[in-house]
């Protein structure tokens, strides 16, 4: 089903028989494989609104993300959370909606600076299990007028409703960009580096450290941007910063190096193609290097990926191998795994009773049938 | 001498009674029995239950309305506000939860039947965190002393209300607060990483924590800004950051509404993004000026943008802003050359409501539109005050849109607050109309409670309901607020 306005998509939905399989592209097929008809929102397409002097984008559900990123190009803008691609990483193809990356609240590297997909997001038009049409926000930066269900709306993944149309916050694209490499540190001393460049004042927008990076060695990325004298400025601050680290520490200013360099870690390249799963950790960055380093005495041949300053984990491990951790206060999600191991294991960390309750609960209200993605996230 | 008050639309309607649910008669004759067993769970000292003394509880800063509770209870720890609720829950008592009781939309006003449960006594700093840049606080801890306690680091809390010297961090959760620096670092609900909350039946829970982003649905961003319906927040896990090296202002006069609106687009289009951009009108200048002698010019319109950095970065910045207003001839460009002429120029912002209380009555808006919408919102507001025979000053942060129309009336005049009552109302529909909304960053509480069938069609307000149903299904957790009261009606009914 690939309905082409709100009320047709309602109408299919009221008069479901079973089971919907909700996607946008279908490019991120991540959690327990949903068997239902799929519904598609891709004719769902257009941008309707953009105003940049507001910093504002109103769009169909269905638009590729592709286009977005075009027409804020042309006004030198873009989203500011850096939306993976999660295509080569997952193996899937077809084209990326906006509305599936606020399904999935897709972030990049940016996000430890300007928050996540939901930070972004203004407001949301959509489609409950019951067929309602309903809406919550607006475009404005500031709203406070009833519940949040836009933030609800994200990462929920077509779990709760059927988005058909979304209004999100931009981002001028700054004029400058900088990144500084520190080679050779080890995680610990990655991640305390990574903490020291956070929380200094130059506004740091992506902190990453590959253990083994592109050329085989250990690198730890800060990225700044801003105006030219800005970044010149701030670059120069964060090598002084670094100097005790006793680490090498080189500036690069090559702007299709640092585009190439940040989509390396936003997509993690480095796991793409390969054969194990691929699990995402979510977790207190000073946790994380223990974290990885329990794993990886099981697993010594785990391939490993810091982001967000520490905050995003990315392993690659064995296939079929089940990598929950209990003794750290976050969680982990399984992306990439066969279908049998996501029947198995549950791709969305079991959360504590009494919010599996609540969240069961909001499901009831806004699918009672429990037809939209049943069971996807757990 | 006038009054220093903001009023609510209802105040003025009909009969100027604030309209709110009958109080449930055979809870209040309950009182007694109720109060014995909050005092059973809590220090003798933390129930309050004296006629006089439950006063102090009677409203929040929306004054216009009163109505002291059956009684306030000051827990000292999430163990307590649990036994407090589990009391509550079983004796069928409304609960008002009330943080530092600075909301002007009456979020924290009781009704005869309900106890308040004020947070004011949990005050502690749990846990700093400068590494993972975070702070765990319990949540009547104030929003200005969060950023005291990171201060000796150079940290700050973002979240800057103009009442932040006197508000809750639990008050700014409920409504998910802004401030004047939010157009950089954004609001409440950007900020906040996790908490602990009570459920209506004791219950406690912990949502989020020192970690970015949601395990299962974002729970978290649906507890903010809730106005205390879903669940008592006792303790916030909240981002802290680095201060910038300094931050410098701008002030700009303008001889139109319309070009400083202009003026605010071009920046915001430009790719520079100041940490502030304030706006005032002719109206708003002349009083603080008379006021607080801060020396702005006499000018229709004047922006205030704020940029941050080290002083070659503010340098670099401030020279493209003011390229940029030059090419809207303004009256006056002043930067400012040391902390001394900084404060000056924040001094007439700062003292701008106080200012205009003092010529008058005023009636305090907080509509929300799209920034390019500006220049034509105050177009109409100027030809709407002229139509309405009555004065509207505008102070607001006009770099998100998030306006702040002061409405002057006298209160003494007959007919004066019937006008003033529809004037809001017209303004906050134009809000909405053009793609804005009734609240930026006030919270509808039980002052806007009856416009949001403006913004929303019953079935959006229905689905909002219906995720209240989940968290508090008997309706007892603040109930009359946020949902017009026909709305809500027979939910509250069906609970009693």
């Amino acid at each position: 089903m690939r309905p082409e306005n709100e009320a047709a998509m309602a109408e299919m939905v009221k008069t479901a028989a079973g089971p919907l399989r909700v996607i946008g592209g279908g490019t991120r097929d991540i959690g327990a494989p949903v068997e239902g008809e799929t519904l598609s929102t891709a004719k769902m397409s257009g941008v309707s609104l953009y105003e940049p002097g507001a910093l504002t984008i109103v769009a169909g559900a269905g638009t590729p993300l592709a286009e977005i990123e075009a027409v804020l190009a042309a006004e030198e803008q873009r989203l500011a959370f850096e939306p993976m691609d999660h295509r080569p990483l997952l193996g899937t193809s077809g084209e990326p909606t906006i509305g599936g990356v606020v399904a999935a609240n897709v972030s990049g590297p940016r996000r430890i600076q300007v928050g996540s997909c939901r930070d972004s997001l203004l407001g949301v038009r959509f489609v409950d299990g019951a067929g309602r049409v309903l809406k919550n926000g607006g475009r404005v930066m500031k709203n406070v007028t009833g519940y949040d269900l836009v933030k609800l709306m994200a990462g929920s993944w077509g779990t709760l409703g059927v988005l058909s149309e979304v209004s999100l916050k931009v981002q001028a694209i700054p004029e400058a960009s900088a990144c500084v490499l520190l080679n050779g540190l080890d995680d610990v001393a990655a991640v305390n580096a990574m903490s020291m460049a956070l929380g200094s004042p130059y506004d740091i927008t992506g902190a990453a450290h590959a253990p083994v990076g592109v050329d085989g060695h250990p690198v730890t990325m800060i990225r700044i941007e801003g105006l030219e004298a800005s970044v010149a400025y701030r670059a120069e601050k964060l090598k002084a910063l670094f100097a005790k680290t006793g680490a090498e520490v080189l500036v690069e200013r090559t702007p299709e190096k640092l585009t190439a360099g940040w989509k390396w870690v936003r997509d993690a390249e480095l796991m793409q193609g390969g054969a194990g799963d691929v699990w995402r950790y979510s977790l207190k960055p000073s946790d994380a290097p223990q974290v990885v380093a329990d794993i990886q005495e099981q697993h010594p041949e785990i391939k490993v990926l810091y982001d967000w300053g520490g905050g995003l984990v990315w392993v690659e491990a064995p296939a079929g191998t089940d990598l929950r951790r209990s003794e750290f206060a976050g969680h982990a999600t399984l992306v990439r795994a066969s279908n049998a191991t996501r029947r198995a294991v549950p791709a969305f960390q079991p959360e504590p009773a009494p919010l599996v309750t609540i969240s069961k609960g909001l499901r009831a209200k806004f699918d009672p049938r429990g037809i939209l993605n049943p069971g996807l996230m757990g | 001498m006038f009054k220093l008050v903001i009023f609510p639309y209802q105040y003025w309607k009909g009969n100027r009674d604030m309209e709110m649910p009958a109080p449930d008669q055979s809870i209040i004759a309950r009182k007694a029995r109720i109060v014995d067993r909050l005092r059973s769970v809590l220090p003798a000292d933390a129930v309050i239950e004296d006629e006089v003394e439950t006063r102090a509880y009677e409203c929040d800063a929306l004054t216009a309305y009163r109505c002291p509770p059956l009684a306030a209870v000051l827990p000292a720890s999430t163990k307590e506000v649990s036994e407090v609720l589990k009391v509550c829950h079983a004796e069928g008592v409304p609960v008002v939860p009330r943080g530092a009781g600075t909301s002007l939309a009456g979020g924290a006003l009781p009704t005869a039947d309900s106890v308040i449960l004020g947070v004011a006594r949990m005050t502690e700093v749990l846990e700093t965190d400068y590494d993972n840049r975070f702070i765990r606080v319990q949540s009547g801890r104030t929003n200005l002393s969060v950023s005291g306690a990171v201060e000796e680091e150079d940290f700050f809390y973002a979240p800057d209300p103009s009442s932040q010297l006197a508000c809750a961090i639990a008050g700014n959760i409920a409504m998910n607060s802004g401030g004047a620096h939010c157009l950089k670092y954004g609001v409440t609900t950007n900020n906040l990483l996790g908490v602990t909350m009570v459920m209506m039946d004791g219950e406690i829970v912990e949502i989020g924590g020192a970690h970015l982003d949601a395990a299962g649905l974002d729970l978290l961003g649906l507890i903010c800004g809730s106005e205390g319906q879903l669940g008592v927040v006792t303790e916030a896990t909240l981002r802290i950051l680095r201060k910038p090296e300094g931050a410098r202002p701008v002030l700009m006069g303008f001889d139109s509404n319309e070009v400083a609106g202009q003026c605010v687009s071009d920046i915001i289009k430009a790719g520079i993004l100041p940490v502030a951009i304030e706006f005032m009108d002719r109206p708003c200048i002349r009083a603080t000026e008379a006021f607080a002698g801060a020396g702005y010019p006499d000018c229709e319109a004047l922006l205030i943008v704020e940029v941050e950095g080290s002083d070659e970065e503010i340098e670099a910045q401030l020279s493209r802003i003011n390229a940029i207003a030059r090419t809207h001839n303004p009256v006056e460009l002043r930067e400012s050359g040391s902390a001394e002429e900084s404060a000056k120029i924040w001094l007439g912002r700062k003292s701008a409501f106080g200012a205009m209380g003092q010529i008058n009555d005023y009636m305090c808006l907080d509509g929300t539109i799209p920034v390019s919408q500006l220049p034509y919102v105050l177009r109409r507001i100027g030809e709407m005050s002229k139509e309405y025979g009555l004065d509207v000053g505008n102070v607001f942060h006009a770099g998100d849109g998030n306006m702040h129309p002061l409405i002057l009336f006298d209160a003494n005049k007959p007919g004066d607050l019937e006008l003033c009552e529809a004037f809001g109302a017209d303004i906050l529909k134009l809000c909405v109309e053009v793609g804005g909304c009734l609240t930026g960053e006030h919270g509808v509480g039980i002052e806007k409670r009856d416009l949001m069938v403006d913004q929303y069609d019953p079935e959006d307000l229905e689905i909002q309901m219906a995720v209240k149903d989940v968290f508090d299904p008997d309706w007892l957790l603040n109930p009359a607020k946020v949902f017009p009261l026909a709305s809500s009606q027979e939910r509250r009914i069906a609970a009693e």
